[in-house]
């Protein structure tokens, strides 16, 4: 079987064939064939809108298994700072953390933690003059891939730093390889996972060869068994260290806070962030330093993998808050901007291209708009493409036929009846 | 075999919510036959400042684009006012735009001046009273 680099999937024993899920798909990555829904590796970017959608449950996330944290030896769990907006009341995070450690993990790092350190070193790079204005947050691996394949152009206004993540997996590597002396191959490090985009992420990164996590669980797993270890603690143990700071990362804004610039707009929801690109990509929006977007409303409380109202889930991180330090101890440690920087630059994708041959291009550009023009404009979906402009493109990609559009289809079996009635049967 | 392609936009008068839509549609038009980012950049944000400028002060019109391999060459045609000194207009910062359209973060001045700009050639063929052409060329080194 081929690579498919995505953790998005489909059940295609429950699909049905329907069209809910190509009509919200950002970036027209699904299509109806043989009653089956397909999705277009080139173009998917994991954002989980389908997920959201499928009224059968047949889009789902790969993750792993909680099991499958038994195949090293020492097993450290990072959760990510939406994970505490899915827990009611929660005044203190060691509870939550506690919980980690009783349900089988043999140490946890807080993802906060390293996004505090990444918001301190974003705030003076930004300062700093060197990166190009705005600087787009590359902390929503759906939305980097979103850019990488329909906006080629602003991939020189990303971020370059490798997400909270991805930083925390290697600050609790370091930590537990001091702390153990086990060799680093016996120490798993598995995120508490809010989304499927970032389980892709992991398994297929894109800013270095090889992620230094290990594995991924989805919080909505694991959150039947984490509730009941929790409600068990009596007296939790001292394991948190994060501060509003990067707890305050699980909402949108939250990251734009903590950098402490004003010039900065936070935007999210997919349709809301693809808004934002455009008037980025038209010069727009000059006047701003700093993007962040998130594709999930309300930001990360809001992804697929979790289980809380995005909303509920939002207010919670606001009363947690409330109880957490304004900041995070200070690290000693100087060589942050270079540990966190790409080793390199963010390239594009451009799924969208006809054909490398710009004359071929053109030429496919004139037929897909010929074939739009003949079609009904009515974007039903029944062919299986999203619109009838996508399945002009598809038919010219050479994917599709004109006949798969249901009224193109009646008018020829109309004009073939009409043909035999004027045919004489002596004439046959 | 074609050696160009020509689309048309009807855009709508007065309605700026619906301001920007013949030039984001025509940019996704060229990221998908492939041109220089760089060269895509130039013709939206030429194109989408001349679309405002169509909505704000003429009441709409037509955008025709012929696209070739080499360059993007635009007319944005309309039936509205002209523009009584082209001189004027071509100032940064000169702007006409009546206050409540300055409200809504439009009319800074910057259309003419920021589609020169961008441009290989900009031509401005106006009669007050009658309305506006502007043609644009961009060229695709």
């Amino acid at each position: 079987m081929a690579h498919y680099p995505h953790s998005v999937t489909l059940d295609s024993q429950k699909c049905k064939g329907c069209t809910n899920c190509i009509k919200r798909c950002p970036t027209q990555a699904i299509r109806v064939q043989g009653g089956k829904a397909k999705i277009l590796p080139e173009l998917c970017i994991d954002c989980g809108e389908c997920i959201r959608v499928c009224p059968h449950h047949a889009k789902k996330a790969v993750f792993d298994s909680f099991e499958s944290i038994q195949k090293f030896k020492y097993k450290i769990a990072i959760p990510a700072p939406s994970l505490y907006g899915q827990i009611n009341n929660l005044t203190d995070i060691n509870f939550c953390l506690t919980a980690l450690l009783d349900i089988g993990f043999d140490d946890v790092f807080e993802v906060a933690v390293a996004a505090e350190i990444i918001s301190n070193a974003t705030s003076i790079l930004i300062r700093s003059g060197k990166l190009k204005y705005p600087v787009i947050s590359s902390a929503c691996p759906a939305v980097e891939r979103l850019i990488r394949v329909r906006f080629p152009q602003l991939c020189e206004n990303v971020l370059p730093f490798h997400s909270p993540m991805e930083y925390a997996a290697r600050l609790a590597k370091r930590r537990a390889a001091q702390k153990t002396g086990l060799p680093r191959k016996d120490i798993g490090v598995f995120f508490i996972s809010p989304c499927p985009a970032k389980i892709t992420d992991i398994k297929h990164p894109i800013n270095s060869k090889k992620s230094s996590v290990d594995g991924a669980l989805a919080i909505s797993d694991i959150y039947p068994c984490l509730v009941s270890a929790m409600n068990k603690i009596e007296t939790p143990k001292n394991l948190a260290s994060s501060s509003m700071v990067g707890v305050g990362w699980a909402n949108s804004g939250g990251e734009s806070v903590a950098i402490s610039d004003n010039y900065y707009l936070a935007a999210d929801g997919i349709e809301n962030v693809i808004k934002v690109l455009e008037e980025v990509e038209d010069d727009k929006l000059n006047g701003l330093h700093f993007i962040e977007l998130n594709a999930c409303s309300g930001g990360c409380v809001g992804g697929v993998l979790t289980v809380e109202n995005p909303y509920v889930a939002k207010t919670r991180i606001h009363l947690l808050k409330k109880h957490l330090p304004s900041e995070q101890e200070q690290s000693s440690d100087s060589n942050v901007e270079a540990e966190l920087t790409w080793k390199q630059q963010l390239t594009s994708a451009p799924a969208l291209k006809l054909s490398e041959d710009l004359n071929e291009a053109l030429n496919m550009m004139h037929e897909i708009e010929k074939i739009t023009s003949r079609l009904p404009g009515l974007d039903c979906g029944s062919c299986g493409s999203p619109s009838c402009r996508a399945l002009a493109e598809d038919i010219v990609r050479g994917h599709a036929q004109e006949s798969d559009c249901v009224f193109k289809l009646r008018d020829k079996v109309r004009q073939l009846a009409q043909t035999f009635e004027t045919l004489n049967i002596e004439d046959i | 075999m074609p050696e160009k392609i020509t689309l048309k936009y009807a855009v709508d008068g007065d309605d700026f919510t619906k301001a920007g839509l013949a030039s984001s549609d025509l940019k996704h038009t060229l990221k998908q036959i492939g041109y220089d980012p760089g060269f895509i950049r130039r013709v939206a944000i030429a194109v989408y400042e001349g679309e405002i400028n169509m909505v704000i002060h003429a009441g709409g019109g037509e955008i025709t684009a012929d696209i070739a391999p080499d360059k993007v060459e635009v007319w944005l045609a309309d039936s509205g006012p002209g523009i009584p000194n082209v001189e004027l207009a071509m100032r940064e910062g000169y702007s006409t735009a009546p206050i409540d359209v300055h409200e809504l973060g439009f009319g800074a001045g910057m259309g003419l001046p920021n589609i020169k700009k961008y441009t290989d050639d900009l031509q401005i063929d106006t009669t007050v009273g009658v309305g506006t052409t502007v043609y644009m060329l961009i060229n695709n080194n």
